[in-house]
């Protein structure tokens, strides 16, 4: 469903991807793992077409989309939940979530924006208790759950989440993982993006190491999770385990 | 007796704050779309003025007509100053759109004068010029038309930013460029949008306050900055706020010439200006930097 080719992109004079290549299957939800400053959101914004990459190409579908621009993306049915949310404090949860409809033809935006509501509010009952109450105004987890409403509200095909569980309670976290398991099964393909090498390799599919903007590893959970690179680096478990068995 | 000429200071003071208010909107619709200010804020004023003369002066068109062909000629000055210059720079830089805007003023502003002559023109009210003695406050009625109007434009904005969809993601454009282009929303299309309406807005204001002043190729100098110190004053980017800023800006004028001297009207504008960046420089609508960490 998206394949990126050979993608380097550039911040001034500093590299931030090096030839990055990987593909998401429809269907799938592939995560994409590695530490701080390894790039993660940098490919997201490139996908998304908030950040030109240097070189490479990107295909979603059979469309090449590294030209366009990030509305262009949101109507093909690509969508970004972006770490840090990036909703509208100001605005009231409904308008926020009546916002992720903007990208609609505006008839289906009239006639659909109640009964799509409906649905976020099913999968997230809390936004519900809220609707009325700023944006600004809510914990960390409901503004997530906010942002990936929202995003959910322009119907997307494909999701890219940035770090969704970054500062959040455990049990939040564990929310948003569940109802990121339960838009697959209903047919959104997801690209998850994750420091935290544990969640994200409990509900993925199959995932890719990101490391100093370069794909270095990749596989299913199973295979990555028996690797020693990634136990070492992103799981906290040292070589001592090893020695001592 | 200085006290019963009052609700006359009033009156002129509000006449005047209505216009600023309108121009600080229009700065400020610009300003929440993309972050710059626009110093041709006071072209678009003058132009609107000087097409409406035009329009009813030598094409001879009625007031009806030649009021919204006016203005919607000045949406098209703001239309073309988007997608020339402002996209054309290709820049996220405030600074170099700021500069922009700056060049667009000097060149309207020119053109205007080959145009239109260096002499000043007016335009008859539009209903009559007996006074409507209310107390001790003579009305034109043209100051009539200037409230009315205002507070029309006022309205339907209200509408606008708080009703409509367009409107709504004008608003959150402003409020997260990010967040916005991620949903769908084409950030260009937006500031596009911005600066027609504050073409619209700046031509209704010229064209409504023409009859009780004057307007000249280089009036619309003073007119910005009176709109400017309104706009800073009220919370620069805060519809509420350009609304009243502009009131208030303009009865603190009004009142400043009739007790001091007519003399400093123009630099009271500017003092308030001043006190407000010194004392408060978020204004009185504005929201104060607070960032989460």
């Amino acid at each position: 469903m998206l394949r990126v080719k050979n993608v380097s992109a550039y911040y001034g004079n500093i590299q931030v991807l090096r030839r990055v290549t990987f593909h998401v299957n429809k269907g799938e939800i592939v995560s994409l793992i590695g530490g701080n400053g390894a790039g993660k959101s940098t490919l997201l914004n490139v996908i998304s077409g908030l950040h030109p990459p240097s070189a490479g190409t990107i295909f979603f579908e059979r469309q090449e989309i590294h030209k366009l621009a990030p509305d262009k993306m949101v109507r093909l049915g690509l969508l970004q939940v972006p770490e840090q949310r990036q909703i509208f404090n100001s605005m009231t949860v409904t308008e926020n979530l009546e916002l992720g409809s903007y990208s609609l033809p505006k008839k289906e935006q009239k006639r659909m924006a109640k009964s799509q509501r409906q649905e976020i509010y099913a999968l997230f009952p809390i936004l519900q208790e809220r609707a009325q109450q700023r944006a600004g105004t809510l914990s960390g987890g409901e503004q997530q759950m906010l942002s990936i409403g929202r995003a959910l509200m322009a119907r997307p095909r494909m999701l890219l989440l940035d770090e969704p569980s970054l500062g959040l309670a455990p049990l939040v976290a564990q929310e948003i993982l569940e109802v990121t398991c339960k838009l697959r099964d209903n047919g959104t393909t997801v690209l998850l993006v994750e420091q935290n090498a544990q969640t994200a390799l409990e509900i993925c599919d199959r995932a890719y190491v990101l490391e100093a903007g370069r794909i270095v590893l990749e596989g299913t959970p199973h295979e990555l999770l028996a690797n020693d690179e990634v136990r070492r680096a992103f799981l906290g478990k040292d070589y001592k385990e090893k020695w001592e068995r | 007796m200085i006290w019963s000429q009052l609700p006359q200071f009033f009156v002129s003071g509000l006449t005047s704050g209505s216009i600023y208010a309108l121009i600080a909107l229009g700065f400020g619709i610009i300003h929440n779309a993309t972050g710059i200010v626009n110093f041709a804020q006071g072209e678009f004023v003058m132009l609107g003025a000087m097409t409406m003369i035009s329009l009813t002066q030598v094409v001879g068109l009625p007031l009806l007509v030649a009021f919204p062909l006016a203005v919607l000629a000045v949406m098209a000055v703001g239309w073309l100053m988007e997608i020339g210059p402002i996209r054309r720079a290709r820049s996220n830089n405030i600074l170099i759109l700021v500069m922009i805007t700056v060049g667009a003023s000097i060149t309207m502003r020119e053109t205007a004068m080959h145009i239109w002559g260096k002499t000043p023109r007016t335009l008859p009210p539009f209903s009559g010029e007996e006074p409507l003695v209310l107390g001790n406050a003579a009305i034109l009625p043209q100051t009539l038309w200037i409230l009315g109007i205002t507070l029309l434009v006022v309205i339907l904005l209200g509408f606008f930013f708080n009703r409509t969809m367009v409107g709504k993601a004008m608003r959150a454009v402003a409020e997260n460029r990010r967040g916005a282009a991620l949903i769908g929303i084409g950030v260009y299309r937006m500031t596009l949008l911005s600066f027609v309406l504050s073409g619209g807005i700046g031509a209704v204001a010229g064209i409504i306050v023409t009859p009780i002043t004057t307007m000249s190729y280089s009036a619309g100098v003073m007119l910005a900055l009176k709109g400017f110190a309104a706009a800073i004053l009220g919370g620069y980017g805060s519809m509420k706020g350009a609304v009243l800023g502009g009131l208030l800006l303009g009865a603190m004028e009004s009142f400043g010439a009739g007790f001091v001297s007519s003399a400093y009207k123009d630099a009271f504008a500017f003092l308030i200006l001043l006190l407000v960046l010194f004392i408060r420089p978020a204004g009185l609508f504005g929201k104060e930097e607070i960032k989460r960490v």
